[in-house]
């Protein structure tokens, strides 16, 4: 490899903090030759082999699959969630978007339903829990018909599954100005109130889901689309919409009330 | 210490009846006695998620463990292509024999009969299952399900959600799961990672994990444990795995009395974005279907360095369909890796490293104009082109073979128990029916085979037909297993060289792949084994490990995987060297055909290699014989 591949140098302000009862700080760190090929997080990872050769501790950063599905990685950078490239996630960013000599500031998801566990790690067990409250299909193994029995239009697969790409990162939180979940909560909403599969439980779902939603400490949605913007995924806004028609149907075309949200914990 | 033969508790009778016959011989646990049994579920993946689920719903008190923050995450997520299932639903003449025969087959008659038959016959309820718990298969206009073609059949079988079918299915067994924790059946405990079994009266009984957010040492107890937990492609650090993937949990279970079976057996996938350089930390995978359109070539002359719009028709070396005229680019995986690594070896490999061939679609794209190739591949090209900032619709891909599955893993009898009675072993984790190479589309069928529809019944069993005393936390075997494990924790720590734990791990890595990568011979693989050896002596010198570990510390969770990976690929070199043929992924140079295909020896190698662990840590190898009955092994040829 030459030199010219290695070119950039760079000044991270990365947030720094021990754990979520402690205040955190930004730090400044100098990189040096920097391929624009490599990956954002690859960029990472030379930072922390640099750290760790000071015997310092490295940045703490959650990352999985690095191809973009798992939804673990999480970062805004430079104020953004996930960066600068359009439905992309933070792990399939790469260092050609960034210029020589740039400061890249590299901040956690900010979120109050969302503390932070250390550095950039934060802890959004609160999504798993919307989830819980009513994102799935009553089934059990065993008990399922054909897989053809019920036809389902193309397009509302099609749609269904638009929905059901949603990767759980929660960018949508980080990138709210309300740090409201609504796009999260949409897309299973939306997702299952297409299938007629999702169909017997589907006023109970929304109103339980909005609820758990609301408990956790969300914020509302004041419909500025920021959430659509930073998705990873391309989950669109439409989802909201179809959201807020189910709860409204939900709420005065059924009998059934939302349920006790689940309380957070270990 | 002497070899056994192992039994491997296949149900007697005809093929197709075997697996009906065992459920109505296994023994089951009345309704209102399940409630007195619990079951840890370690890993969260298409296995564990859909077992867990499954379990919590019979009435079994569930524990279930990840160490992703949320059970979500697991790398099941990450597979694209589809599901194989034989519904038959074209029409073309699929059966639950056709896909039984085409995967053990594809695995090269390393897999065991009645296991492969089983996967086969519960392929379609798979579906079934998952249509109703929302999963977004593709339709055809008709609203019915739509199906598509892979590499090893001649049917269409694969049911898929675009080029995501891996996260749909996964978050259908998620939300499944959720839906237990919801109704107080399933503990879920996320970021938690296991670093041992426990046994007690040799049964397993327990696990001891510890808090990856707090840094505590948690032990639980149960009836049975399930281990759901993955492959070990990274062992060769590059690999299509996710990061956090390892053979920690396996691995331990092996130092506990768990045989390991067949660690040799590696799928390497052809179709990859190729290493950029040193700095590289994962590989992307470029979806098998591809090859149902691209054209795999190299230059016809070594060095000729021109861009390939530049290269005439004349000057191409179309090696695949040169070498396999009948099923050109579409042979299986391990015979296209073969082929790529045998032209680059040879120099005619293209870029700047020379080890990557180009896949090209410009064909396809003058004969069925770019927006078909589009609505096919598009989402493929699109992260092709971020990755490496080229446009495949202008000019070919650049491709190589890497690591991606794992076929190997925890020895399991017909009911998925390992050698440590409890113990039960699920989805890549296990070894038992992929045999040596595995076919596109069949790793999601057997994760969600095992867990919905096998598991759920051989676990129950097991359950009713011992008689398990009541052991608590407090039985002092939990202790001293936590103490052992706490133990090696605050060893890396002490080490307190000047090391990392990443560069261990590329090092490592780096062995692996250029002594037990695509082509293997005797030589190379006893100096892997010596050079892993050295290598772990410098861990355990030179590491550094920085922080501690009683709070949330990613570098001390990675260095208790590198160890173990430094410790298993040692067994790893010395499976592949004890076995002395060629089959499927696992090829010995000193065992190929005159023009260079890999070479089976049935006479001394149709068994199962499964190693016992010994305190001087020199592993004894034992053998499970594979007994066709109904099948009869054949040379597999692709010309």
């Amino acid at each position: 490899m030459s030199d010219s591949d290695n070119n950039l140098t760079l000044t991270l302000r990365v947030w720094r903090q021990d754990n979520s009862e402690t205040k955190g700080k930004f730090a400044d760190y100098k990189i040096s030759r920097i391929s624009p090929h490599m990956s954002f997080l690859e960029m990472l990872d030379i930072l922390n082999e640099q750290l760790i050769a000071q015997g310092d501790e490295p940045v703490a950063f959650d990352h999985d699959c690095r191809e973009g599905i798992c939804g673990t990685c999480s970062l805004m950078i430079n104020g953004q969630a996930h960066g600068p490239d359009k439905e992309t996630t933070t792990c399939q960013l790469h260092m050609r978007r960034f210029k020589n000599g740039d400061t890249v500031v590299i901040e956690p998801w900010r979120a109050n339903a969302f503390p932070v566990v250390k550095d950039l790690v934060v802890d959004r067990t609160a999504l798993d829990r919307i989830i819980e409250a009513g994102g799935y299909i009553s089934v059990n193994t065993g008990q399922a018909q054909d897989g053809n029995c019920l036809p389902i239009p193309r397009q509302d697969q099609s749609s269904s599954m638009d929905a059901a790409a949603c990767i759980g990162c929660g960018a949508c939180v980080a990138a709210c100005k309300n740090a409201s979940a609504m796009l999260f909560t949409s897309a299973k909403v939306s997702h299952l109130a297409q299938l007629p599969q999702g169909d017997p439980e589907r006023p109970q779902r929304v109103l339980n889901m909005v609820a758990q939603m609301d408990a956790e400490g969300f914020g509302g949605c004041s419909n500025t689309y920021e959430c659509e913007a930073a998705c990873p995924a391309g989950v669109s806004i439409e989802h909201i919409a179809r959201l807020n028609r189910e709860y409204v149907k939900a709420s005065f075309c059924s009998s059934a009330t939302a349920a006790e949200p689940i309380q957070a914990g270990e | 210490m002497s070899q056994t033969v192992l039994n491997s508790n296949v149900p007697g009778g005809p093929l197709a009846d075997k697996w009906q016959n065992h459920k109505n011989e296994m023994k089951l646990v009345a309704p209102n006695n399940k409630r007195k049994f619990d079951i840890i579920v370690v890993g969260t993946g298409l296995a564990g998620a859909s077992a867990a689920a499954s379990l919590a719903e019979l009435g079994y008190n569930v524990k279930a463990f990840c160490y992703q923050d949320s059970p979500r995450r697991a790398h099941s997520i990450a597979a694209q292509g589809g599901i194989n299932a034989a519904k038959n639903y074209p029409n073309d003449g699929d059966s639950v024999h056709r896909l039984f025969y085409d995967t053990i087959k594809g695995g090269d008659f390393r897999a065991r009969e009645a296991n492969v038959y089983r996967l086969a016959e519960v392929s379609s309820n798979i579906i079934d299952q998952c249509v109703a718990s929302g999963v977004p298969f593709a339709r055809e206009y008709g609203g019915l399900l739509a199906n598509r073609t892979f590499g090893g059949a001649q049917v269409s079988r694969t049911f898929y959600c675009r080029g995501q079918t891996g996260q749909q299915l996964l978050l259908g067994a998620y939300s499944g799961l959720m839906r237990q924790v919801a109704a107080g059946k399933v503990k879920m405990y996320p970021r938690r990672e296991m670093l041992d079994l426990v046994n007690v009266d040799g049964v397993a009984r327990g696990i001891v994990c510890r808090n990856l957010k707090t840094g505590e040492f948690e032990t639980h107890a149960a009836h049975a444990v399930l281990l759901c937990t993955g492959g070990y492609g990274n062992v060769f650090y590059l690999s299509t795995n996710a990061k956090g993937s390892n053979v920690t949990a396996a691995w331990r279970c092996h130092k506990r009395g768990a045989y390991f079976a067949n660690p040799c057996y590696t799928q390497i996938h052809p179709t990859c974005i190729p290493v950029k350089g040193d700095y590289q930390s994962k590989l992307t995978l470029m979806s098998e279907s591809l090859r149902n359109d691209g054209r795999v070539w190299v230059p016809k002359e070594s060095g000729d360095t021109r861009s390939p719009d530049q290269i005439p028709e004349e000057a191409r070396d179309y090696y695949l369909e040169r070498r396999y005229p009948a099923f050109g680019n579409m042979v299986p995986r391990d015979v296209a890796s073969r082929a790529a690594k045998e032209r680059c070896d040879a120099g005619f490999g293209i870029g700047g490293t020379g080890m990557s061939v180009y896949l090209d679609f410009k064909r396809a794209i003058q004969e069925q104009g770019e927006d078909a190739i589009r609505s096919k591949y598009g989402n493929l090209f699109h992260m092709y082109q971020k990755i490496t900032d080229e446009n495949p619709y202008k000019s070919p891909m650049r491709i190589y073979p890497a690591v991606h599955y794992t076929m190997g893993g925890l020895w399991v009898d017909y009911n998925l128990e390992s050698t440590v009675p409890g113990l039960f072993v699920l989805g890549e984790a296990n070894f038992s029916d992929h045999g040596a190479n595995r076919l596109g589309a069949s790793a999601l069928m057997q994760g969600l085979a095992d867990g919905y529809f096998v598991a759920p019944y051989t676990v129950g069993h097991h359950l009713a037909s011992r008689s398990l005393k009541p052991v608590t936390t407090a039985h002092p075997n939990f202790d001293q297993t936590r103490q052992e494990a706490k133990g090696r924790v605050e060893k890396l720590i002490g080490v307190n060289g000047k090391r990392s734990v990443e560069s261990f791990h590329r090092e490592l890595g780096q062995i692996m792949w250029d002594n037990c990568g695509m082509a293997r011979n005797a030589d190379g693989l006893r100096t892997a084994a010596d050079q892993i050896h050295t290598l772990r002596d410098q861990f355990w010198k030179q590491v550094f490990v920085p922080g501690s570990g009683d709070s949330f510390n990613q570098q001390v969770e990675l260095a208790g995987r590198v160890a173990d990976f430094m410790e298993f690929g040692e067994l790893f070199a010395r499976d592949a060297l004890a076995r002395e043929e060629s089959c499927g992924g696992h090829f010995r140079e000193e065992h190929a055909t005159e023009d260079g295909e890999a070479k089976r020896d049935d006479e001394h190698f149709q068994h199962v290699a499964a190693w016992e662990h010994t305190i001087d840590g020199d592993d004894v190898r034992h053998k499970e014989d594979l007994k066709f009955e109904t099948v009869t092994p054949s040379t597999r040829s692709y010309k």
